[in-house]
């Protein structure tokens, strides 16, 4: 025991000494998690509140395109031109100027839109009525020609796909609705005003988002709840640079030489660094609490609320950093130079990361990635984190993931042990 | 001066991919209280050998003994009485001399005002007392070489292994370092040494082993091994006489 506590006041000295490093270990973290938390929640407030200029050319001219006008105007996220130097902007120019990245989108309204939809919706509606002998078949009017129309869109190439879905599914929800009324009116003006009355173009389903209850209190998740244990966990697994290194250092300076001739076990050693970073992980991840809940409000985040989950979040982030600590051994007892390790234990990192769903959800990910993520100790680590902050689990449910980090740190660590005892027999 | 404390037999080394053994079907012994001098030139197997007796690297066939243990059965019991000294500064740059010292030290079990005491005195002999709390890196190539020497020595060991322990040192340092190796070794120490200066192994060891190609081609007393080497007039003599004026590249 005196031998362990030894060996984490060297670590700890050793830690202290590299001032540097040690600033770098709690400052970087926290740079990360709110950078990413300010891209992000800048990004919803762009959604809401800042809005994205639009080209749009109207050549039809007819209450289709009126309409088109009117709900993007009141659409919070688009601010719509329709001129350009006092002149209407035709179809040329718009897409020279989307394609140019001068604007990330045009819409083109076709010629006749108008006319061809109440064409074509009038006709329907006559044959509906002609079914139901509401008319006479003889003053029916006869069916014409109507070509089908489309709406054209201009991204921007540099546009993401996620940007573009979300235009064109509301350019889509737009038409649908424009329809829908078109139709709506043509029944009106075949069955008289009188009749009109009936018709309550209201939407009749609609949507309610159900969000788990935290103390009788729905909570919804909000940037900095996604945020935080995310990029904490991140910055958590970054604990494998520092200690790789440390383990190099010691194989190039000799000092493990030394070690090794000296009666004391490879686990004190492996226990006196491994009790020293993971006291590093859990200051980090406690700083990066207190950063939301305290410092995120100042600075016009949302605030992180715990919910009473603090404890459990402190168990998570102890076995996620006993998997990032174990990943570190092994990569510091394979490598030989520290141009190895950390370039290796950075990308790494990222890899993990990546893969784990700390950038993209993992349901958005391929399904062969899927599978993958499933492989990485940062996807047991988030899950248990989500798990308890935002699905409020108790550790009945969580433990499961608890288990595979514990067991990972385990692996890593008897990887490590038969390494070391291979390259000793040398 | 009479029984034996290290015991080796037909011990032989070859790396992985090597297609030579480093050492071959070595045997020798090494009495208790000798300062037994391993010499040799580059290659020769010096380091191979000292490294397997340290448990550093396991031997490809053949065995030995410390003190009647074999690292098969007593690693540990056979760790708390060896020292080791290797021939880079195995100690944390970035810690004092103070600090160093007392991780080592309590690593082989010694701790509160005993070890504290070990620290003193040793830190005194060889004059670094007044730099015990500057840290290693800041240190000269003779000061470091002086710590290095501490730090397996703390636990007085019943044998103390040494990889070269005056290279690249300034004369005076090697005198403190010599001195102190002669007080400990009257203390009781075995000292198994390996070095390039002829003339401080013939000064210092009772007991020579000249070996090359992994096998010993001499050992004795350094005066009697020049004795018994024609034309030999000092254990260079005898060194070049054995191995020859070529160059040995490692």
């Amino acid at each position: 025991m005196n031998k362990l506590l030894i060996s984490i006041y060297k670590e700890m000295l050793l830690l202290k000494r590299d001032m540097g490093g040690l600033v770098i270990l709690f400052i970087m973290p926290l740079c990360l998690v709110i950078t990413i938390t300010l891209i992000q929640d800048s990004t919803f407030k762009t959604a809401t509140q800042s809005k994205i200029p639009i080209l749009l050319v109207d050549n039809d001219k007819g209450e289709v395109s009126k309409m088109v006008q009117k709900n993007l105007a009141g659409n919070d996220s688009f601010s719509v031109i329709t001129q350009s130097n006092g002149k209407n902007i035709d179809e040329a120019f718009a897409k020279e100027k989307v394609f140019d990245g001068d604007y990330q989108l045009a819409i083109i309204i076709p010629e006749g839109l108008s006319s061809g939809l109440k064409t074509k919706v009038e006709e329907n509606v006559a044959k509906i009525m002609e079914g139901l002998g509401a008319t006479d078949s003889v003053t029916a009017a006869k069916p014409q020609k109507i070509t089908p129309k489309e709406v054209r869109l201009y991204f921007d190439p540099a546009s993401q796909t996620a940007f573009k879905t979300a235009v064109k599914s509301t350019v889509d929800k737009m038409i649908s609705q424009i329809e829908t009324k078109s139709i709506y009116d043509a029944f009106s003006e075949q069955l008289g005003e009188e009749s009109t009355a009936a018709f309550k173009q209201e939407s009749y389903i609609s949507f309610k988002e159900i969000v788990p209850m935290f103390d009788n209190k729905e909570q919804v998740p909000n940037s900095t709840q996604h945020n935080v244990p995310a990029w904490t966990l991140f910055a958590m697994f970054f604990i494998v640079v520092p200690l790789s290194i440390n383990l190099v250092k010691e194989k190039n300076q000799g000092t493990q030489v030394r070690l090794r001739t000296n009666p004391v076990s490879y686990a004190t050693v492996i226990g006196g660094k491994t009790v020293t970073y993971l006291i590093i992980c859990m200051l980090q991840f406690f700083l990066m609490l207190a950063t939301g809940m305290f410092i995120f409000p100042k600075i016009g985040l949302p605030i992180l609320e715990l919910n009473g989950t603090f404890f459990m979040m402190s168990l998570v982030a102890l076995f996620s950093g006993l998997a990032a600590i174990g990943f570190g051994i092994l990569l510091g007892t394979v490598a030989k130079t520290q141009e190895q390790s950390a370039p290796f234990g950075a990308t790494s990192v990222v890899i993990l990361a990546a893969v784990g769903g700390v950038w993209v959800p993992v349901f958005a990910m391929p399904e062969i990635m899927q599978y993958v993520a499933k492989a990485s100790p940062m996807n047991w680590g988030l899950e248990a984190f989500y798990d308890v902050l935002l699905r409020n689990n108790s550790i009945a449910e969580v433990w499961p993931l608890l288990l595979a980090l514990f067991l990972f740190f385990i692996g890593m660590i008897g990887l490590s042990i038969i390494y070391d005892e291979k390259k000793r027999a040398i | 001066m009479s029984s034996t404390i290290i015991e080796i037999q037909s011990l032989s080394k070859k790396y992985k991919d090597a297609d030579f053994f480093s050492v071959d079907d070595l045997s020798l012994s090494v009495k208790k209280g000798e300062i037994f001098g391993l010499l040799g030139p580059n290659g020769a197997g010096k380091t191979t050998l000292i490294s397997m007796l340290c448990g550093l690297i396991k031997p490809t066939s053949g065995s030995f003994t410390i003190d009647g243990l074999s690292y098969k059965n007593d690693a540990k019991a056979i760790k708390k009485i060896i020292g080791v000294v290797p021939q880079e500064y195995a100690l944390y740059p970035t810690l004092t001399a103070y600090e160093n010292l007392m991780y080592f030290g309590s690593m082989y079990g010694l701790k509160g005002k005993d070890l504290k005491q070990r620290i003193n005195d040793s830190l005194d002999f060889l004059g670094l007392l007044k730099f015990a709390d500057k840290q290693i890196e800041t240190f000269s190539g003779g000061m470091k070489r002086r710590v290095n020497l501490i730090a397996g020595l703390l636990h007085e060991p019943a044998v103390l292994f040494l990889d070269e322990p005056t290279v690249g040192v300034d004369v005076q340092s090697r005198n403190v370092i010599i001195e102190y190796l002669k007080q400990i070794n009257q203390r009781g120490t075995t000292i198994i040494y390996t070095s390039h200066h002829l003339a401080e192994a013939q000064d210092l060891c009772s007991t020579i082993a000249i070996i090359d190609t992994g096998k010993v081609i001499i050992k004795g007393a350094p005066e009697e091994i020049i004795e018994v080497t024609k034309n030999a007039h000092s254990l260079e003599d005898v060194f070049l006489s054995l191995t020859g004026n070529e160059l040995r590249d490692e």
